[in-house]
């Protein structure tokens, strides 16, 4: 027993020993929570937002990438030579990039990756980016050249998402639980249910990372995060889930509020098959009975930017066309007897998780009901929404935030969940795609908002914000979300 | 004789409880489906009695709408309880020993061996959440609670010689069941109906705050109490109220429970007189 005791004080003089010496060295990890973790770890298979969120511009890069800004800047490749006709593009890669396995990354990888991506079986979940690719050929182990079928005005913007990183056909196997990308850092271990984390790549062809390791922590529910974060059990929650904590946090010298913009169009989806909402005059009702500020101040607290049409407002080629869809109770009900119901009628509103969604729901039941609309409330968890909703496209109502940047190609596909089928829409999109003159490119864009807006397709609510809560010392967090990212090669702890 | 401090204040907090659940059919201060977004989040004032909720709701009028659903819920899930319970009870107290004794009892026993909130969990995820689900699912494990206590009541019953008489003169056995076991038995039922009924309440609530129950725009402390989590650092009273709902009107049950059990039991009436 004695023993013990003096084992255990000897124990205790060596760690108090130990202690100022490891404060003193300079904090070179982090821990970043996020709300929603990743299903599996290969960004090239799944539409699952949350793996970007941990794996892009960290583990896997592109040929191009994104800036903060949304900017599409060079990745892998240096730079670019694009032909006269436009349909083809040389890409220079940088020289010295290695893999985390220590392979090289050379203009094979580039051609596996691209091909594997538009390939017949491929399970890519965002094919059309890749859809007009003819041919890829390898120059020199450094260039490699993409053949296009038709001028493309958006292919670097299409080669800078996450669906398009370069992976290696010697590791992509293991993909799903083993990432090996180029990026500043290399993944280490998953958790599952709790945490990934990742270290940094000591090899890196570009500018080396400040931090030396990472963790990335999954806290789903509100409480907890608030808690987490008050606690100082993280340094910092990228898109931290409830905006009225915010500020709580503002006040607290202790954090940082970062509030930014996302690509997240947040909508009232509607089932543009389901009768009455296949009337026109009925989604220009809905659209007429929505107070946006309501529900901007209701549900966010204020923090969102009013959306006219299915487009981000801080991209340049946005067209403000709130105007369209003023709130106006009265004219709603003018709509709706016109279009026969004047008497109203019911349907069902589906709500995901989010407090966009759920809070935002309730206040535009309210808003229905003022013109007579009846909706029946149902609360869905993620897994049934994507079933019932967006698979099934059982529903009438639904609200959801479309995260992706550029989406309003969706409005082009009939399959998808709102089934809204415009060939006039459609012909616009295909000569967009076709387009590459920044002039007539914005001028397409306008008509294309502007359909879908006048054609009320779905109720347009509001620009997402993207708010970032971090402890005060943390530098270089991305403001903005251009992307689902969470870009950590610049963050760095300040003295 | 004299009425117990536990009846009296359980039964004014039930009182209160009812009172306002009843009065709210007529009259609430605000309409509750109204949103006032720029008056949200006020503390409580002359105004607005318990302040106004993330929506601008006026609390008050929720408390007392929310009062009904959860008198409503746990009424019926009692009466469901107490419907299927009571003469499955009398009937295999009845049939001591027989296949039906066995088969009640081991079918309670079956509800019985799951935790009730995981099968009113269970029962909701699959018919879909909604307070009718609601109500069925707290009322299914309210009858093994029945049957059991009923069939323990009745069992030393049929020993009695009052019983006895009764079957020599030819009296059938259902007809004895109604008419000499169950007055005989209403008593143990009264008070384990008041427990039970606060114990609805708490698995309304329950439900509701896991977003099974009531849906909006339906109010019920549950939901508000849900509603209310992540602000609680900065609102309290938004929890704080139907927080205090919900324990007001369990105590009072409570207290009212244990008060009539010592009132109506006989033998402590006795000791006390």
């Amino acid at each position: 027993m004695m023993q013990n005791t003096s084992r255990l004080a000897l124990l205790a003089s060596t760690a108090l020993l130990a202690l100022p010496l490891q404060a003193q060295a300079e904090q070179s990890d982090i821990t970043v929570a996020l709300q929603l973790e990743p299903p599996h770890l290969d960004p090239t298979s799944a539409a699952a937002g949350a793996i970007d969120s941990v794996l892009y511009a960290n583990v896997f890069e592109g040929l191009t990438r994104f800036a903060s800004d949304g900017a599409v800047i060079p990745g892998l490749s240096k730079s670019w030579d694009i032909s006269e006709d436009g349909l083809t593009y040389t890409f220079m890669l940088n020289e010295g990039v290695t893999f985390h396995d220590g392979s090289t990354m050379d203009a094979e990888d580039v051609k596996f990756s691209l091909d594997r991506a538009r390939g017949e079986d491929s399970a890519n979940a965002q094919k059309a980016l890749f859809a007009g690719i003819t041919d890829v050929t390898v120059l020199d182990p450094l260039t490699v050249q993409v053949t296009l079928e038709a001028p493309n005005g958006s292919f670097l913007f299409n080669m800078a998402w996450g669906d398009a990183v370069i992976v290696a056909p010697e590791s992509v196997a293991n993909i799903k639980t083993a990432p090996i990308g180029t990026g500043a850092f290399k993944f280490e271990n998953w958790v599952q249910g709790d945490q990934i984390t990742l270290s940094r790549n000591e090899a890196y062809w570009g500018t080396p990372a400040a931090l030396t390791d990472v963790t990335f922590k999954f806290i789903s529910d509100p409480t907890a995060a608030f808690a987490a974060m008050m606690a100082e059990d993280i340094d910092a929650f990228v898109g931290f889930p409830t905006p009225e904590a915010l500020p709580q946090f503002e006040a607290d010298p202790r954090f940082q509020v970062i509030i930014g913009s996302s690509e997240g169009e947040t909508i009232l989806s509607t089932n543009n098959m389901m009768p009455p909402l296949d009337d026109r005059r009925v989604r220009k009702a809905i659209a007429h009975a929505i107070d946006r500020s309501a529900i901007i101040d209701g549900a966010m607290f204020g923090l969102g930017t009013p959306i006219g049409t299915h487009f981000a407002p801080h991209n340049p080629d946005y067209v403000d066309l709130t105007g369209l869809s003023q709130y106006d109770p009265e004219l709603s009900k003018k709509l709706l007897a016109e279009a026969g119901f004047a008497d109203g009628f019911t349907t069902t509103l589906k709500l995901p998780p989010p407090s966009y969604a759920r809070r935002g729901g309730e206040i535009i039941a309210a808003q229905l009901r003022a013109v007579g609309i009846e909706t029946e409330i149902s609360n869905l968890e993620w897994a049934q929404w994507l079933e019932q909703v967006f698979r099934g496209k059982d529903y009438g109502l639904t609200i959801v935030s479309h995260t992706e940047p550029f989406d309003i190609g969706i409005y082009a596909r009939p399959d998808y969940y709102f089934q809204y089928n415009n060939p006039q829409f459609q012909q616009i999109m295909d000569t967009l795609n076709r387009a590459t003159l920044p002039a007539e490119r914005k001028a397409l864009l306008k008509v294309a908002q502007t359909i879908i807006a006048e054609d009320y397709v779905n109720g347009y609510l509001f620009q997402l914000a993207f708010h970032t809560v971090a402890k005060a010392g943390v530098e270089g967090l991305w403001e903005n979300a251009p992307t689902q990212a969470t870009d950590l090669t610049a963050v760095r702890w300040s003295d | 004789m004299s009425l117990s401090r536990n009846i009296l204040i359980g039964g004014l907090l039930c009182l209160i409880v009812v009172s306002t659940a009843l009065l709210s059919f007529v009259w609430t201060p605000y309409d509750i489906t109204t949103m006032d977004i720029p008056n949200k989040l006020q503390t409580p004032s002359a105004t607005h009695w318990f302040g106004t909720d993330h929506f601008g709701r006026d609390i008050f009028s929720m408390i007392m709408v929310g009062a009904r659903t959860s008198l409503a819920v746990a009424l019926v899930a009692v009466g469901i309880g107490m419907g299927l319970g009571v003469p499955l009870g009398l009937w295999a107290a009845a049939r001591q020993g027989g296949w039906a004794d066995e088969l009640i009892m081991r079918g309670n026993d079956l509800i019985f061996a799951f935790p009730s909130l995981v099968i009113a969990i269970l029962i909701t995820a699959i018919l879909g959440p909604g307070a009718l689900n609601a109500i069925l699912a707290i009322g299914i494990f309210n009858v093994p609670v029945f049957a059991r206590l009923t069939r323990a009541g009745a069992l030393p019953l049929w020993q009695r010689d009052f019983i006895l008489a009764a079957r020599v003169a030819g009296k059938s056995r259902a007809l004895i069941s109604v008419e000499h076991i169950l007055p005989n038995v209403a008593n143990l039922l009264i008070v384990q109906g008041t427990i039970q009924f606060s114990l609805g309440i708490l698995a309304e609530a329950g439900l509701s705050y896991v977003g099974l129950g009531a849906q909006p725009p339906t109010p019920s402390w549950g939901r508000m109490l849900a509603d209310a989590q992540t602000m609680v650092s900065f609102a309290p009273h938004l929890a704080l109220i139907p927080g205090l709902a919900i324990i007001s009107a369990v105590l009072g049950l409570n207290l009212l429970g244990d008060g009539l059990r010592d009132w109506l039991d006989p033998k402590i009436r006795v000791v006390r007189t």
